[in-house]
């Protein structure tokens, strides 16, 4: 591989779908040997401009080049063969097959079972991905199952690797570890397309980049000659205000959790582990962790869809472990969960209609039983004019907001509710940058009301942004919490759980 | 052709895909009368036109239309709170038969006192039969996660041959001259449901049959209950987040529909079949799952779909005496139409495209 | 009651026949359900495929030609099901329940004017010798083809499901379409395919039941053998070979209870009449309280829609 042509280049591809123009007139070119960037927000056209590439959506007009020759993979089964390989974001794995099962689906011509294993065993030996071609990979943690599409990349030495937003599942540590197989991969000629909107990420690894805002190129730049702040301004293409503390000082101690230690509800999920935590009035806790560490089980606890043991959770000294959702709620106790379409509001229905889902005994929406829709319809105006949700008006179905607006109307919800106790999952996951930043702010201003707020979240750098204190969550265990203004990003990894069983890579070269 | 999903469900199509799926069964079914030989214009006509409107036939049919009508309503209203929250009884017609039982033998049981106290006590046996037969597969699913489909259908082959052994043995009529079948409730003026209002072919199953239209329609439009029923249809986990109990949603829905569909049968039992029999069940608790499909799942839908569904039954009555139809046409016909409307129902969440224009 | 006239001999052999048809139309449900597809509407396939068969054999004369179309006609009664849960999204509990209501009254239709005939015999497969040996001759090597058929179709599809990558990737469908997807599988045509095969069994399954167990025609003769055979596929977590043993388990219990009502045991005939269907509840209770993780594949009876 020791010509200077590009490997891949895109020359004006265009994707419309009905209503959006995913990609407009998209055009770079990825060079042998190099990490290419792919930066840009959530709705800027990344996953579109992937999938074409892998084979899995078709340009409606514009080119793709592989060495210079015309290349339009049918499927992604033409892509492999032509040398593409990728790593999803969500990946594509089946929890009831073993790792080797799994990687021999993502293979053209797989070699049979045995041979495979043992090469599977020497992929991930030499690049410091230790796998079990054995395990059943719904047992797997996260950081395991993304060594399993890495290792199916890597076996079929690819020419291209396409990784979408591969950080997100992994602690600082491992993401340092990644990196160096990454650059190892590179050294040895391969390429590879790094889709990301964490821009450290990107300064630190990529050659080049590409940047992407609403289907159109915005920039192309070497992302090392640019601070974090000029890629952010390209990418959102506007500057965002950190958000601000009220800063009053916390109260009383309003949440208390002790010693909860829950079973999985289902087959693969996390069991919860002697977890405590205590959270005081006007104060956020935030809880990190890489997905998959008991997060969702966690939110459950709280919110009362996983009932716990007496005396387990607190609110002002009174159990409400052992009560549902409905009477949670009365007392004040409010959550979010992750999935917005499909768990904290239900895709089919109208604004007013998910209002109603959460709000209906704090707002007055009920009685005997009997609902007030005009109550309902007004308490969802006022959530979509509070908080900016952009929509027609409340009889829209929830499916049919953006992520970012869905997102908003969904905390909004229950923030106008003001509640005494707020836990969210994700609240930003897959929001853009001003969404994101108008939802941080609201939960602030909620804390600065003298609410107790609890944010889990995989986004450090968010929850860096806006808790006063910090706990990990790892397995299903809870670190002791720690201020988060005295924290570097080193100790956080290691609250993580540190790079785990990642080793090193043992070749080089 | 493509299909694309659409940002909402469209109300339009809601409404239009039952009138479409009637008349695509209606070309189909003429050409399936065509194949048997049959003029398929008269067919459709003498199914569809003449029960109501032909004056030699009308006088004996329009009546008619009610007392079949009265069953599939009262049933599949009970079906449709069910389906819309993804709880799959399909054994109605084993509660039917219970119901009937039930409200047969606690009649009997008072068999010749003639006490105003008997009709009431059989509206409660029926009911109250039909209910608990229903949750055997509800608690099954609640306490063993068995799957209810396949419990309350398999109870269905249970349920016929209980209401044979009783046709045959307990409640079998002593004056019978050992013929199977019990006595005839029609002539036990205390246990009779009889016609209301007379030519109307009004009777008590009727009246409940439109008390359980507008009862489940302020159910799912203005109760809690009801709302939290749509939610755990459309979105199990929403529902569990807004504080539905699964298990208890289970419960209900499987106990309104197996009580209503055991007062169907009561009210058959007690009218217009007047007695127990071998064969006692004619298959109302099946064709209800069609009648509330059509209907939309929706308690007015369900009442106009009924109405239709009643009158394939007559029509396809008179077809066989008039045009020497196969009974088992009308059956064919039924099924056709509820595949028709299973496949235009997508219109309502999904735009069809042609080719590949992607364009906007 | 003369309980010497069961011949445990006779009994064991009639037993392979009565399951036969349960394991037709449940090995072929299974490998639908592995693809991620529940059809509901096995009982309308089965009649279907009664009628076809049935009619078929009587007018060719050849049980052979009558299987063959059986297995077409429920295929296609399939493809139905297909057409509508894979292309036009509909919803697959209730399509399955259509299925069976429209077959039910489609075969009827057709069958009107096969009452009361009989079909040509279906040939017993010559074992030679194996067939002359005491009790084991009589049980094992004494039956007509299709019981052997049916034995040998469970064999190659649990070898299909555990050896083959076509298994595999049938497998992998059932559990993650989505992922599937992404890795450039075509799910709706793996399903499709799978649907077929599912609905050819049981056509096969009910042209034995009107070919060789009854054997006449009689409307809704199925009686709700294609719902055991639903029950059957999760009495058998899912795999090939528990189907055999769910199946021998019904037929030995619809066989007992037949020669018991023959013997004149005191009980009502009814309650033995119903034995076999509450039996299979209570083996289905058995089989869902046992273990909380199911063993279902994950995508069973959920709608599949590519978004790109």
């Amino acid at each position: 591989m020791n010509d200077t042509g590009p490997l891949l280049a895109i020359d004006g591809v265009t994707k419309a779908y009905p209503g959006v123009v995913a990609n407009d007139n998209v055009s770079f070119t990825i060079h042998p040997g190099k990490i290419h960037a792919l930066l840009g927000e959530n709705g800027a056209g990344k996953s579109t401009l992937v999938k074409m590439i892998y084979g899995l959506v078709r340009p409606d007009s514009g080119a793709m080049l592989m060495h210079g020759a015309p290349f339009a993979p049918a499927s992604p089964s033409a892509a492999r063969t032509a040398g593409v390989a990728m790593v999803f974001q969500h990946f594509s794995l089946f929890d009831a097959l073993d790792v080797a099962e799994n990687i021999s689906l993502g293979m053209e011509h797989p070699p049979p079972r045995r041979t495979l294993a043992e090469r599977i065993r020497e992929v991930s030996e030499a690049y410091g991905l230790p796998l079990d071609p054995t395990r059943r990979v719904g047992d797997l943690s996260a950081g395991e199952r993304q060594r399993i599409e890495i290792v199916r990349c890597l076996l079929q030495d690819p020419k291209l690797l396409i990784m979408d937003e591969p950080t997100s599942v992994l602690t600082p540590q491992e993401v340092e570890i990644l990196f160096r197989t990454l650059r190892q991969l590179a050294a040895e000629g391969t390429s590879i397309l790094y889709i990301s909107h964490k821009l450290e990420e990107i300064r630190t690894l990529c050659d080049g980049a590409t940047i992407l805002r609403l289907g159109r190129v915005v920039a192309e730049c070497i992302p090392a000659e640019r601070s974090a702040g000029d890629l952010a301004e390209m990418m959102v293409g506007q500057t965002l205000k950190a958000p601000e503390h009220a800063g009053g000082s916390a109260g009383e101690v309003v949440l208390s959790v002790t010693g909860l230690s829950l079973d999985p509800t289902h087959a693969f999920g996390t069991r919860l582990r002697d977890v405590s935590f205590q959270v005081r009035a006007g104060e956020v806790l935030g809880i990190g962790g890489v997905a998959g560490n008991g997060q969702d089980e966690l939110l459950a606890a709280l919110s009362g869809e996983t009932l716990a043991p007496i005396g387990a959770i607190t609110v002002n000294g009174r159990d409400i472990g052992t009560s549902g959702p409905t009477a949670r709620r009365e007392i004040g106790v409010l959550t979010a969960p992750e999935e917005r379409l499909g768990h904290a509001a239900a895709p089919d229905m109208s604004l007013t209609e998910n209002a109603m889902l959460t709000g209906y005994q704090r707002k007055g929406l009920a009685k005997n039983g009997f609902l007030d829709w005009r109550r309902a319809r007004s308490f969802a105006e006022e959530i979509i004019k509070t908080y900016d949700v952009r929509t027609p008006g409340p009889g829209k179905a929830a499916r049919a907001l953006s992520g970012g607006n869905l997102q908003k109307f969904v905390i909004g919800r229950e923030i106008l509710q003001e509640p005494l106790v707020l836990a969210v999952n994700q609240p930003t996951w897959g929001v853009d940058a001003s969404a994101a930043a108008a939802i941080r702010q609201a939960l602030l201003d909620l804390a600065g009301r003298g609410a107790a707020v609890v944010v889990i979240s995989q986004d450090l750098d968010e929850l860096m942004e806006i808790s006063d204190r910090f706990s990990a969550l790892n397995e299903g265990r809870l670190s002791p919490s720690r201020p988060t203004h005295d924290l570097s990003v080193e100790d956080i990894g290691l609250m993580l759980g540190g790079a785990h069983d990642m080793e090193v890579a043992h070749v080089s070269g | 052709m493509r299909l694309e999903k659409r940002p909402e469900p469209s109300r339009a199509w809601m409404v239009a895909t039952p009138v479409l799926a009637v008349i695509l069964t209606m070309i189909a079914g003429g050409v399936m009368f065509a194949l048997l030989g049959k003029d398929p214009f008269v067919a459709i006509r003498t199914i569809f036109w003449d029960p109501l409107f032909n004056e030699q036939f009308a006088a004996y049919s329009r009546p008619q239309l009610l007392v079949k009508a009265a069953p599939l309503i009262l049933i599949a209203i009970g079906l449709s709170l069910g389906f819309r929250a993804g709880v799959w009884n399909i054994g109605a017609e084993g509660q039917y038969i219970i119901g009937a039982i039930c409200g047969a033998a606690v009649g009997l049981a008072f068999y010749p006192a003639d006490l105003f106290i008997v009709f009431p006590l059989m509206v409660l046996a029926g009911a109250l039969g039909g209910f608990l037969w229903a949750m055997i597969p509800g608690l099954l699913r609640v306490r063993f996660g068995t799957n209810e489909i396949l419990v309350s259908l398999l109870l269905v082959y249970v349920a016929e041959q209980l209401v044979a052994s009783m046709a045959l043995g307990p409640l079998r009529n002593p004056e019978g001259g050992g013929f199977p079948g019990s006595r005839n409730l029609q002539q036990y003026s205390a246990a009779s449901n009889g016609e209301l209002i007379a030519g109307t072919g009004m009777h008590w199953g009727v009246v409940a049959a439109f008390i359980s239209v507008i009862f489940a329609y302020i159910l799912l439009n203005r109760h809690l209950t009801g709302f939290h029923i749509r939610l755990a249809g459309q979105s199990p986990r929403a529902a569990r987040f807004g504080g539905v109990n699964p298990g208890r949603l289970v419960l209900f829905c499987m106990g309104v529909s197996g009580a209503l569909a055991g007062l169907a049968g009561m009210f058959e039992v007690s009218g217009p079949a007047g007695q127990i029999g071998i064969d006692f069940n004619v298959g109302y608790g099946f064709t209800a799952i069609i009648v509330a499909f059509l209907g939309r799942l929706h308690p007015v839908g369900i009442l106009l779909a009924g109405l239709l569904m009643a009158l394939t039954y007559i029509g396809g009555e008179l077809a066989q005496f008039m045009l020497g139809l196969p009974s088992a046409s009308i059956q064919a016909f039924q099924g056709m139409l509820l595949f028709f409307l299973l496949a235009v129902d997508m219109l309502t969440n999904f735009r069809v495209r042609i080719g590949r224009g992607a364009k906007i | 009651m003369n309980l010497s006239a069961i011949d445990p001999v006779l009994l064991i052999a009639s037993l392979m026949v009565a399951a036969t048809p349960i394991i037709l139309a449940a090995i072929g449900e299974l490998v639908v359900e592995k693809s991620g597809v529940l059809n509901l509407g096995v009982e309308g396939m089965m009649i279907t495929g009664a009628i076809c068969g049935f009619g078929v054999a009587v007018e060719s004369g050849s049980p052979v030609l009558g299987f063959a179309l059986a297995a077409i006609g429920g295929a296609v009664l399939a493809m139905l099901f297909g057409l509508l849960t894979q292309v036009l999204l509909s919803n697959q509990v209730a399509t399955g329940l259509a299925l069976t209501l429209f077959g039910l009254g489609i075969s009827a239709l057709i069958g009107q004017s096969y009452r009361g005939i009989s079909p040509p015999a279906t040939t017993r497969l010559d074992m030679g010798p194996l067939s002359d040996l005491p009790v084991i001759g009589r049980i094992l090597f004494s039956h007509d083809w299709m019981v052997y058929f049916a034995l040998a179709l469970v064999a190659v599809v649990w070898a299909f499901l555990k050896f083959t990558r076509g298994g595999l990737i049938l497998r992998a469908v059932g559990e993650n379409h989505e992922a599937a997807h992404a890795l450039g599988y075509k799910v709706v045509r793996i399903r499709l395919m799978a649907i077929a095969f599912g609905g050819a069994c049981a056509g096969l399954g009910g042209a034995y039941i009107s070919l060789v167990r009854v054997p006449q025609w009689t409307d809704g003769m199925t009686a709700g053998a294609g719902w055991i055979a639903l029950a059957i596929v999760v009495f058998a977590s899912w795999r090939a070979g528990r189907v055999l043993l769910g199946a021998y388990l019904f037929g030995g219990i619809t066989v007992l209870q037949l020669n018991l009502q023959a013997a004149g045991v005191p009980v009502p005939v009814e309650v033995l009449s119903m034995s076999p269907y509450l039996i299979t509840i209570a083996v289905l209770v058995l089989m869902t309280s046992g273990r909380r993780g199911n063993s279902a594949p994950a995508m069973l009876g959920r709608l599949f829609h590519a978004s790109s």
